[in-house]
């Protein structure tokens, strides 16, 4: 530690003026929908006139219908995440131990949905959705989301698994355990973790995900992003600040659900696992 | 005896009854990904008028159309190559421990919840004529009359560094974490500088990790369409490609033109994977921590 410098490179000054040009950029960003939210009247100033508000918050309640959006958004997200475990981590386990003919080509059709944008396969699906009349309301909500859920559960799952010792399952067999206990006495116990990390990653993105809600959802299955969207690209009937109002809502609700998420996994780890430079 | 011994023949293979675990997720992703994508190119192939063909002829004909491909592009590879290139030197200097480093990494996952929505917003709000980074400009007097950073080009690629650049940094760092550093040291003892290390120790057991997180911010960039509606100039100059299947799909109902659109779409954003995947091929692949001894 005493070898740390104060006086950077200039190199170095460079690097941390562009980070914190971004933070600063970032925070205006997020600042000024914050501000305006609160503000009474805000048109060419630097701050908001005649005080500060929170009645934007209340019409936005009212105009938006907030509570029905709100219950769907939860509703939604929870069955996502309930069926996408369910689904997805029996598969994510044979693929974690197995190895079996037509392998790679199975984790290469759980890794497509998650590559390709969601409007490219979004429209064909809701067409067929809406053929089998599953769109416009909560189920088709709820499938679309699935899609590139269920591979995301599967893909975060898989490594998830390798790291357990088979050495522990291979002796519950010993001691007679078929599968099914196996699954629910010796791996449920152990998955808990990795399970409650995959849920809320997949929750936070069912929240946030705009495009493939936005192309199933009808006028009684919009979740917070969809009517988030309507009532910005419909602006100039209300008043800007309940839009703004509205997406504060938005946001902290994501913060909250992001701190919970963070709490359980370490961003950089999603991606690949971090070995930390020990040796200093 | 015989079932028994089939049975033993394929459970050799790998084959049993434990694989079965493996159907509901198959089935899903067969009836609601591959059965759709099908459905959606076998559509593509029946428009209303014009043949087979009709679709995909109306597509690239129609200047209105077509340039939509050379839009989307034009956005989303400049603010792709941005966000990977701006990551590297930042990540370079933050990997290995530091105080708040754990918070840094956290701010810089805010912007991916935030969503191209709010983003959206806060861009009108904070670049707009009268917002604060106009003011700024003002009165330091770099500019005198406000500078148009919404409703047209800047807007949306603004919009996709903001989204964007943090992906892409948390995932060049998680790469760059990978890299075992006595590798470095060694070569540092052997007498390289500063940027000869970067360039023959980091560089190339860095650059397929670069490739695949280009890939993957392309993919998220290609896709735009809520911010290039909303902060944009949606039938100008930021009419991207998704805003044109769309509009084929919502706007006009012609589904078949919509599923030649989201075709052409796919085929472009695959094109320009397999483009940079194929590049990678050709670089190091292998482990990237040193050997003992």
């Amino acid at each position: 530690m005493s070898g740390r410098r104060i006086v950077a490179s200039p190199g170095a000054w460079l690097v941390w003026g562009a980070v914190v040009f971004f933070f600063v950029n970032l925070a205006g960003v997020i600042g000024s929908v914050v501000v305006s939210s609160f503000g009474t009247r805000w048109f060419d100033t630097w701050l908001p006139e005649g005080g500060w508000t929170t009645k934007w918050y209340s019409q936005a309640w009212d105009e938006f219908t907030l509570l029905p959006v709100l219950t769907v958004t939860l509703e939604v997200s929870l069955l996502v995440v309930g069926v996408s475990v369910l689904i997805g981590v029996p598969a994510a386990y044979v693929l974690a131990r197995r190895s079996f003919p037509g392998r790679r080509l199975l984790y290469l059709l759980f890794l497509l949905p998650i590559l390709m944008p969601p409007i490219t396969y979004g429209i064909p699906l809701a067409t067929v959705l809406y053929k089998y009349g599953f769109a416009g309301n909560l189920s088709g909500v709820v499938l679309a989301n699935l899609v590139p859920s269920v591979p995301f559960v599967i893909l975060t799952m898989t490594p998830f698994i390798e790291q357990i010792d088979p050495a522990i399952e291979r002796a519950a067999r010993m001691c007679g355990a078929g599968t099914t206990q196996v699954f629910l006495r010796i791996l449920a116990p152990l998955l808990v973790p990795g399970i409650l990390a995959a849920s809320i990653l997949v929750l936070v993105r069912t929240v946030g995900m705009f495009e493939l809600t936005f192309l199933t959802a009808g006028p009684d299955s919009q979740t917070l992003v969809v009517a988030l969207y309507y009532s910005m690209s419909a602006a100039g009937i209300r008043a800007q600040q309940s839009v703004d109002a509205m997406a504060v809502m938005y946001t902290s609700m994501m913060l909250v659900l992001l701190v919970v998420a963070l709490r359980f996994v370490n961003p950089t780890q999603l991606v690949a696992r971090v070995k930390e430079d020990v040796s200093e | 005896m015989s079932r028994v011994s089939l049975r033993h023949r394929l459970a050799e293979r790998g084959i049993d009854r434990n694989l079965l675990l493996l159907l509901p997720a198959a089935v899903f992703v067969l009836t609601l990904f591959i059965y759709p994508f099908f459905y959606g190119v076998g559509l593509s192939f029946q428009p209303k008028r014009g043949g087979p063909l009709g679709a995909y002829r109306e597509f690239f004909t129609d200047a209105y159309l077509r340039d939509t491909v050379w839009t989307t592009l034009r956005l989303s590879l400049p603010a792709a190559l941005l966000n990977v290139l701006a990551s590297v030197p930042i990540a370079l200097r933050m990997r290995g421990r530091f105080r708040g480093r754990r918070l840094v990494t956290t701010i810089l996952v805010v912007p991916i919840t935030l969503g191209t929505v709010l983003t959206a917003q806060g861009l009108l709000n904070f670049l707009g004529p009268t917002g604060w980074f106009n003011r700024i400009l003002m009165s330091v007097r770099i500019v005198d009359t406000p500078v148009s950073l919404t409703h047209n080009y800047w807007g949306v690629f603004l919009s996709l560094v903001i989204t964007g650049f943090p992906f892409a940094f948390l995932l060049v760092l998680s790469y760059l974490s990978g890299i075992d550093p006595t590798l470095e040291r060694a070569a540092a003892t052997l007498g390289a500088g500063r940027w000869q290390r970067f360039r023959r120790i980091t560089l190339p057991l860095l650059a397929p990790g670069l490739a695949t997180t280009f890939c993957l911010t392309f993919v998220l960039a290609f896709s735009v369409f809520p911010s290039a509606v909303l902060v944009g100039d949606p039938s100008g100059t930021t009419r991207v490609i998704s805003i044109a299947a769309y509009d084929a799909a919502y706007v006009k109902y012609d589904y078949a033109l919509a599923s030649a659109v989201a075709v052409v779409m796919g085929v472009v954003e695959l094109v320009v994977i397999a483009t940079v995947l194929g590049g990678r091929s050709l670089l190091y692949t292998g482990s990237t921590s040193g050997g003992k001894g």
